[in-house]
């Protein structure tokens, strides 16, 4: 079991309060990830869970439990840090039994247990290497099987990918994916990656200014933001933003297209003319820069090739059916 | 860029330091290579003459050899033992965020920064004088007999007198390295679910496996030397108590005023020097190996 609450939550350093209320609920079994811009606060609020900080205010519930007074090791959840916080004088062994070695389990069982998440993550030809002997991707595995290894009721991954190049990132992103659905143990995982939250997560936690913006799945983010943050950061390219005349004939402060929602069409075809300014040619898609006059620089997604280059004219027609509308305190009107 | 002239000129720039050392080195070397083979009595001068291995038959046979050389090691790691036990509690102490820490830790310091005669005078006159000392007038506070420190325990006395001036070097080490360990590192150990003892066994102390290496390198350099501590405080007495090879050598040549056996005892103390060099490389020098 790992399910795991937070009740209005609060972190204030001093005189700044870097969680301002965060109320979430976490399903047995999920895999949650919290993403957000840098200082958004989503490190600290997953410290707050492990119980490497203290809360300032509001309750943390683990299985229907209020854990805030608990210290972190007898909260029974176990953390990826970023850097892997590998301990470099002991063998991989060391590293991973540590923790059942200070529990006080008897050696041949620590033995046993290290060796199934050795065998788990393909780690047993290391098992007597020092951390400093290992690649990138296997310091990240030796992390991960410390985490295993004490059979939590939840993952913590404070940023675990960001150290690895981009070929090993997703393939370390599948690995996880896959090691957690196989174990079935929930995990919250903390990125500033927006790929890497909507295509690990079963629920995304978007945060910003130490506010939760918007929970949901990451299909729930991509259709239907809650506000005008969520529309910019989730989705890549980011959405076209229109305000003005345009906005207000249909209602609202702002409107939203995604570049895949615009459909490129020759000049004159209706919808937004403009002069393309850069023209990006990536075979599987291209993706098109369009300067469009009074509606500034607008982003335009078409899959396959378009043979069309800098300074060519085009119209970019909005799929009626995906503006996104937003009134003047930047939330989502929907209907 | 190592191409050719720049290698050149690196070398040609290098040269005056590297030959200005060497003769520096080189000379004194030489010369006291050349007076320990003569018998060379500044008491009789001018009857200097060639004598072979004499000198070193003279210093290696006579009983003061035996006893400088245990007091020399005693003293060396009597001083590393309480600079590094007490060193470490000290660093840890530090490495604690407290109100004035950067005051603290400069008066800590402090001692390193006192010239060695200067902490052996104090010493002998106002902490340790069994009669206007400050430890006689806390003994007689608490209704005991003062301890004449210098005559009842001398080596004691030497002993502390320098480990007080190293401990800030052994501290500062420490500390440093105390300082550049991951927190995260201490974060995962607590996650793990380790006390605070079990963090310093397993964690802090495999970590400062080196810093102590270097402390205890460092300081056996200097600590073969000592000479100013015990110059002031007791002149190697009482009888060879507290004569380590250094003030041994310098008893020969200006006590005695024979040159040429002093010599030969300065070569001695090299290769004791050598050594002792040899075997501490071997036992904690793998831990400087990356």
């Amino acid at each position: 079991m790992g399910q795991i609450t937070l009740q209005g939550v609060q972190k204030s350093f001093g005189p700044v309060h870097i969680i301002k209320g965060a109320d979430l609920e976490i399903a047995d079994g999920s895999f949650v990830v919290f993403v957000g811009p840098s200082g958004c606060g989503k490190t600290t609020l997953l410290r707050l869970i492990a119980g490497l900080e203290d809360v300032s205010g509001g309750n943390i519930l683990i299985d229907g439990k209020n854990v805030v007074d608990t210290p972190p090791a007898k909260r029974g959840l176990s953390m990826v840090f970023q850097s892997y916080a590998l301990y470099p004088h002991m063998s991989v062994r060391g590293n991973i039994g540590f923790g059942l070695k200070m529990a006080g389990l008897p050696r041949d069982e620590i033995n046993r247990k290290v060796e199934a998440a050795a065998a788990t993550l393909n780690l047993t030809p290391y098992l007597d290497r020092k951390p400093r002997e290992l690649s990138g991707g296997q310091r990240q595995r030796v992390a991960i099987g410390r985490a295993i290894v004490r059979e939590p009721k939840a993952f913590l991954f404070d940023e675990p990918l960001s150290n690895l190049d981009a070929a090993l990132r997703v393939q370390m992103r599948i690995e996880v994916t896959r090691l957690q659905k196989q174990l079935g143990t929930t995990a919250i995982y903390v990125t500033h990656d927006q790929v890497e939250a909507m295509t690990m997560a079963d629920k995304i936690v978007v945060l910003n200014g130490g506010k939760i913006e918007q929970y949901g799945s990451p299909l729930e983010l991509y259709e239907r933001p809650a506000n005008l943050f969520v529309a910019g950061f989730i989705g890549s390219p980011k959405m076209n933003f229109v305000t003005g005349e345009l906005a207000s004939e249909r209602g609202a402060a702002t409107i939203g297209v995604r570049p895949e929602h615009l459909k490129i069409e020759r000049e004159g075809a209706g919808g937004w003319p403009g002069t393309i300014a850069v023209a990006e040619h990536l075979g599987s898609d291209t993706f098109l820069y369009v300067e469009a006059g009074p509606l500034g620089m607008l982003t335009a997604r078409h899959v396959g090739e378009l043979s069309l280059g800098a300074g060519d004219r085009v119209s970019l027609v909005p799929d009626p059916a995906r503006i996104h509308r937003f009134d003047e305190s930047g939330n989502a009107l929907r209907g | 860029m190592a191409t050719r002239q720049t290698q050149f000129l690196a070398r040609s720039l290098l040269a005056p330091a590297v030959v200005l050392l060497f003769v520096w080195m080189i000379v004194p070397l030489a010369l006291t290579l050349y007076f320990s083979t003569l018998h060379y009595s500044l008491l009789d001068p001018g009857s200097e003459s060639f004598v072979g291995l004499e000198n070193f038959e003279y210093f290696l046979t006579d009983p003061a050899f035996l006893a400088s050389l245990r007091n020399t090691l005693v003293l060396v790691g009597s001083v590393l033992l309480l600079t590094i036990l007490l060193g470490i509690p000290l660093a840890l102490l530090l490495d604690q965020p407290v109100v004035g820490r950067n005051f603290v830790r400069l008066m800590v310091i402090a001692p390193f920064f006192v010239m060695p005669t200067v902490s052996a005078l104090v010493w002998k006159n106002l902490l340790m004088h069994p009669v206007s000392g400050l430890f006689a007038w806390l003994a007689r506070l608490v209704g005991l007999t003062p301890i004449d420190w210098f005559n009842d325990v001398p080596l004691l006395s030497v002993i502390l007198i320098v480990a007080w001036q190293w401990l800030p070097f052994a501290t500062l080490i420490l500390l440093t390295a105390l300082q550049s360990l991951d927190e995260e590192q201490k974060e995962a150990a607590e996650m793990d679910g380790a006390s605070a003892v079990s963090t310093f066994i397993y964690i802090t102390l495999p970590h400062l496996a080196r810093p102590i290496t270097v402390v205890i390198l460092i300081e056996t350099i200097f600590l073969l030397t000592v000479f100013a501590e015990i110059f002031v405080t007791t002149g190697g007495g009482p009888g060879l108590q507290t004569t380590n090879i250094a003030f041994l050598i310098y008893s020969q040549a200006l006590i005695q005023f024979d040159v040429g056996s002093a010599s030969a005892g300065g070569l001695v103390a090299v290769v004791i020097a050598n050594i002792v060099a040899f075997f501490l490389v071997r036992i904690v020098g793998r831990n400087l190996e990356a």
